[in-house]
């Protein structure tokens, strides 16, 4: 058996029932390395004796024979999770030691089946980024870098903090959010494995909202089988939460069957964008081919307003944003700046709270809300992405899956791309169009950058339909055989 | 139309009420806490209504269906796809930073309520709307010279607002609107109308014009939160709108506070500092569709509302349109009213002014409630079947009734106890006639020369006393015309 | 449409965030990029398309009228920066 922690989600969960390992020392490898993965700024909290009473619970359970499906797992909690008793900030100043008197309906569905809770892991503020620059805690380094070069890079965003610690290894497996590509992307960047569900597969109740009409919890991970397994615990309907589909759930991992022969996989020719560098585009060829030949038909297809997509999004995201965020208002919990009037506290409080992105997305939602620019923005803007709804369902009627880069480039240096808020926007160009439309994706390492770095295929499925997503995905895996590691891994 | 006699001319009023109702509901509009009047501070606060992170709405089926009933009882359009839209805004009792409200498409359209006004006149006043809402916590501002303090136990209840359109011409208007209103929702158990604990808040828009000229620019005075409140801020705003419009000046479209102490209202903010809610669909919460048999099945189980309840009473039993009037006022009295009847072959007339006059008197100077009431509508019906088959006189019957009030025994058992029985036996009164006329020569002399005919009246008096009041009146009457000659 | 500082400091003063002198020159550069940018859906004919809130295409699911929350102030006092009495403290509003 390999180190503990090197060991895929699978691995240990079948190690763990094998009892060739026990609960308890799967946590403390992994403890271990999350001390040892300080230097990236990944986790900003640990739970140590949390994560050991929990993995004690799970050996107990394991020992009765009554494990559930992640008994003993450890995991990596984004920070928007809210997590009963244990900070729960958004990654944002003004939620400064808040800790949540609840549990997220993701988070205790994990708890039910048996994970390990290891702390919570770093993100952009309040989830408003792609580089996790934008944290109160500060940036995650990202545990690859360029070959020969010792810069340090970020981890994507939002969930960089669940991407780096599970490149690392110093988690299993992680819960992510992406509200227009902060599971895909930062999967993409750091060569691991990220699935964000249907809009309405998993509850967004405890979830520190972001946009709404958007945010999605998913799981990420070093295979898409983890990403199955972790999906299963994950979703699920929930009374508590109004956008909360009533599907059943099925048991993703099933659908590894390793055939997509006859599987029609749509080629979006709308994503071939100016300016991309050719390696991401030889790559997305690359996929093409190994789809291929597994036996299914790549047609090409059109998403004609895919284009309009990311402005689309830069309307609609802040604009419920700038009204989720007013309850951060120094009144019921998080920080307070005392103020001689009720309006001075409210300015200074969400003035020092908030970080300049957030700020830049407040004012910008709170604009195109105004009067007089409601319509002009922000319905025109909720009428375009009808259109790319259309676009969606129009393609899957002649095809099953759709094959796209996950994001426009490697992972960049920390700090690069932060004077020009619309360049880093553009990250999410391949990402936020499914976002809108409400659909699924997932994100698979398949190959290097020519600096050794790892870059992602993005999938993207019909509204729950994730079977096929893991199913499509599993193949990709298959044929990439990605085993380049990062520089940092945790214990090494 | 009441007109206003301004210096230069007439002033006339136009007026639209907007009225918040709480709904009658066990729990909030969005959230599982309890709605229960006056509990301790936050102690009936869910985490949503404290807008905890990461907490979402969802929807109450009884709040709906409560607002559908109220508009149905305003024979308004039900609008089967309505939409939960967020007014954003800053206040420490909005935690969330906005309300959840309906703004573009709210869950009741257009409808009519008619109000009855004093000389027995009606009116159809037009309904707007109505939709659902939050409502807010209670800030106090007056416990602490420095600080303000905050409950949320009202944070998240379930509110109707329900707007007129501006067909209000005048403070009686106005009063006559909110007591209709107030009726039809306690009918329908959708509102308890309870205006001391804020179940029923009122705010005034009002405008002058000429009479006859487009409509001017009006004012929103907020909370006014009696009846009485209500005549007087528009008493008061009508004034300083002409004052102000006769000296050549204009009127600022301002949201005005009312002072109850002062009978006046102040200017609460200026324009500069507007409003912008931004309003937009809440992304938490999917657009409200409702089944078009959900209505139907409420509107099969509506019941019979006051006016139509008025009309029947009129018909039926032949009442005038005042009687009517206050017995359906509050659909207990009416229920009383026709148990009442219901008890025996009574004369309508005579119930409805037994109910209306004494009974609803002695609660009124009891206090009491009618649930509470020592005579209960079978006690009543018993009284009044003893007046119909004279065993009592109508005179009498009210020395029994009050007696019944006190003891709350039944009628027959007082007239029994009493006494009280009415002599009906033509002999027996003959013979007190015949005393009387022997022992009064004098008067008999007045009535017989025709120099006094009223005399007989007295004659009748002192026959009822000699009787201690239990003389058939009628027979006493023609006895003594026959015996006097007549 | 473009926003000057006037509108900045308008749309800080509505969202309550303060808004240093400096930081809102910034602001009126940095928001007048990305609101050119967006407006670039002005291209799109979207007569008679219907606006799209959620991609959930079904009506809103609707709870029993029970009791089931609330009842203990302490979980929703418990994080507040300042509460006296059971109520929660803010700076007197005057109205
Ligand atoms: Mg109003
Ligand atoms: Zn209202």
């Amino acid at each position: 058996m390999s180190a503990p922690t090197r060991m895929t989600l699978a691995q240990a969960r079948d190690a763990l029932a094998a009892k060739k390992i026990s609960a308890r020392e799967l946590t403390e490898a992994h403890l271990t390395a999350v001390e040892a993965a300080r230097p990236l700024n990944a986790y900003t909290v640990e739970t140590p004796e949390k994560a050991l009473a929990m993995a004690d619970a799970s050996d107990a359970r394991l020992a009765k024979g009554e494990a559930g499906p992640l008994e003993g797992i450890p995991l990596a909690i984004k920070d928007l999770f809210c997590t009963e008793g244990v900070e729960s900030t958004a990654g944002s100043h003004i939620l400064k030691d808040f800790k949540p008197a609840y549990e997220s309906t993701v988070t205790a569905n994990l708890w039910r089946d048996g994970a390990v809770m290891l702390g919570k892991v770093n993100m952009d503020e309040f989830a408003m980024g792609s580089s996790n620059m934008t944290s109160t805690y500060g940036g995650v380094v990202n545990p690859w870098r360029r070959n020969g070069s010792d810069e340090k890079l970020v981890p994507g965003g939002s969930s960089g903090g669940s991407a780096a610690a599970v490149a690392a290894r110093c988690a299993l497996g992680a819960t992510g959010t992406d509200t227009g590509g902060s599971i895909r992307q930062p999967a993409s960047f750091s060569g691991v494995v990220g699935l964000k569900p249907t809009y309405g597969r998993c509850s967004r109740w405890g979830i520190i909202a972001f946009a709404s009409s958007l945010d999605q919890a998913g799981p990420m991970a070093r295979s898409v089988r983890d990403c199955a397994i972790l999906l299963r615990s994950m979703a699920g309907f929930d009374a508590k939460d109004s956008t909360s589909v009533d599907v059943a759930v099925p048991d993703f991992e099933q659908a590894l069957t390793g055939d997509v022969r006859g599987l029609k996989v749509g080629i979006p020719k709308e994503y071939r964008v100016d300016g991309m560098p050719a390696e991401i585009d030889s790559l997305w060829q690359q996929g093409i081919d190994w789809l291929k030949a597994a036996g299914a038909e790549p047609v090409e297809i059109s998403l004609p307003h895919t284009k309009y997509a990311l402005p689309t999004y830069y309307i609609v995201a802040p604009a419920e944003a700038s009204s989720n965020l007013a309850r951060y208002d120094g009144v019921r919990y998080g920080l307070r700046v005392e103020g001689e009037t009720l309006d001075e506290m409210y300015e200074a409080t969400r003035g020092a709270g908030f970080g300049d992105e957030v700020k830049r997305r407040i004012l910008i939602g709170t604009y195109v809300l105004s009067a007089g620019y409601y319509d002009a923005y922000y319905n025109k803007a909720r009428q375009v992405r009808t259109l790319i709804a259309r676009d969606f369902k129009a393609a899957y009627e002649t095809v099953d899956v759709i094959l796209t880069p996950t994001a426009p480039s490697a992972a960049f240096a920390m700090g690069a791309n932060m004077d020009d808020p619309v360049a880093m926007y553009l990250n999410d160009v391949f990402t936020v169009p499914a976002s809108l439309a409400g659909l699924p994706g997932i994100s698979v390492p398949a190959g290097l950058s020519m600096d050794g770095l790892p870059l992602g295929l993005q999938l993207i499925g019909r509204a729950f339909d994730e079977e096929t997503l893991v199913r499509t995905a599993g193949v990709l895996e298959e044929a990439a055989a990605f085993t380049a590691e990062p520089a940092f891994i945790a214990g090494d | 139309m009441a007109l206003i006699e301004g210096e230069t001319g007439k002033w006339e009023m136009v007026i639209g009420l907007e009225v918040h109702a709480q709904v009658i509901s066990n729990a909030k509009l969005f959230s599982g806490a309890s709605t229960a009047f006056g509990a301790t501070p936050n102690s009936q606060v869910s985490l949503i209504d404290a807008a905890m992170p990461g907490m979402l709405p969802v929807l109450n089926r009884e709040c709906v269906a409560q607002a559908v009933r109220t508009g149905l009882g305003l024979k308004a359009k039900i609008n089967l796809t309505s939409v939960f839209e967020r007014k954003n805004y800053f206040y420490p009792d909005l935690p969330q930073g906005y309300q959840i409200s309906q703004y573009q498409q709210p869950i009741v359209g257009e409808g009519v309520l008619t109000i009855d006004l004093p000389d027995g006149s009606t009116k159809d006043i037009g309904i707007e709307r109505l939709h659902l809402e939050q409502d807010a916590g209670k800030s106090m501002h007056d416990q602490d010279p420095r600080r303000t303090f905050v409950d949320l136990n009202r944070s998240g209840v379930a509110l109707m607002e329900i707007v007129s359109k501006p067909d209000i011409g005048s403070a009686e208007e106005a009063g006559a609107y909110i007591h209709k209103l107030r009726s039809i929702l306690r009918y329908l158990g959708t509102c308890d109308g309870n205006m001391d604990e804020g179940s029923l808040r009122c705010d005034v828009n009002l405008s002058m014009r000429r009479p006859g000229e487009p409509l001017g620019t009006r004012t929103e005075t907020k909370n006014v939160n009696s009846i009485r409140y209500v005549q007087q801020a528009i008493e008061y705003e009508a004034r300083r709108q002409v004052e102000v419009l006769e000296a050549g000046g204009v009127i600022e479209q301002e949201t005005r506070l009312f002072d109850a102490r002062k009978g006046e209202s102040r200017s609460m903010r200026s324009k500069e500092e507007a409003h912008d809610y931004r309003y937009f669909p809440d992304p938490d919460l999917l657009p409200l569709v409702l089944e078009q048999e959900f209505v139907d099945g409420l509107a099969a189980e509506l019941p019979e509302l006051p006016d139509e309840k008025k009309r029947r009473f009129m018909e039926d039993y032949g009442l005038s349109i005042y009687d009517a009037g206050v017995l359906v006022a509050e659909q207990a009295n009416a229920a009383f009213y026709e148990s009442v009847l219901a008890g025996g072959k009574r004369d309508p007339k005579l119930a409805a002014n037994w109910v209306t006059v004494n009974y609803f008197g002695a609660l009124n100077a009891s206090g009491t409630d009618l649930d509470d009431a020592p005579v209960d509508a079978a006690k009543l019906g018993g009284l009044l079947d003893l007046i119909a088959d004279g065993t009592v006189s109508s005179r009498l019957a009210k020395e029994v009734f009050e007696a019944m009030w006190e003891s709350g025994k039944d009628a027959a058992t007082i007239v029994e106890e009493k006494g009280l029985k009415q002599i009906t036996d033509e002999g027996a009164i003959e013979a007190i006639v015949d005393k009387v006329i022997a022992d009064n020569p004098g008067q008999v002399e007045q009535y017989s020369s025709g120099a006094n005919p009223k005399v007989i009246g007295w004659f009748v008096g002192q026959v009822m006393k000699a009787s201690q009041g239990k003389a058939n009146p009628g027979t006493v009457n023609q006895i003594l015309k026959r015996k006097l000659g007549g | 449409m473009s926003v000057n500082l006037d509108t900045v400091r308008h749309i800080a003063k509505l969202a309550r965030v303060r808004v240093e002198p400096a930081q809102a020159e910034a602001l009126v550069g940095e928001l007048n990029n990305i609101l050119g940018w967006v407006e670039q859906l002005g291209e799109l004919d979207t007569k008679d398309v219907p606006p799209m809130t959620s991609v959930v295409e079904r009506g809103q699911p609707l709870r029993e009228d029970r009791v089931t929350d609330g009842g203990d102030p302490e979980p929703v006092l418990r994080n507040a920066p300042d509460s006296a009495h059971g109520f929660f403290v803010v700076p007197k509003v005057v109205e």
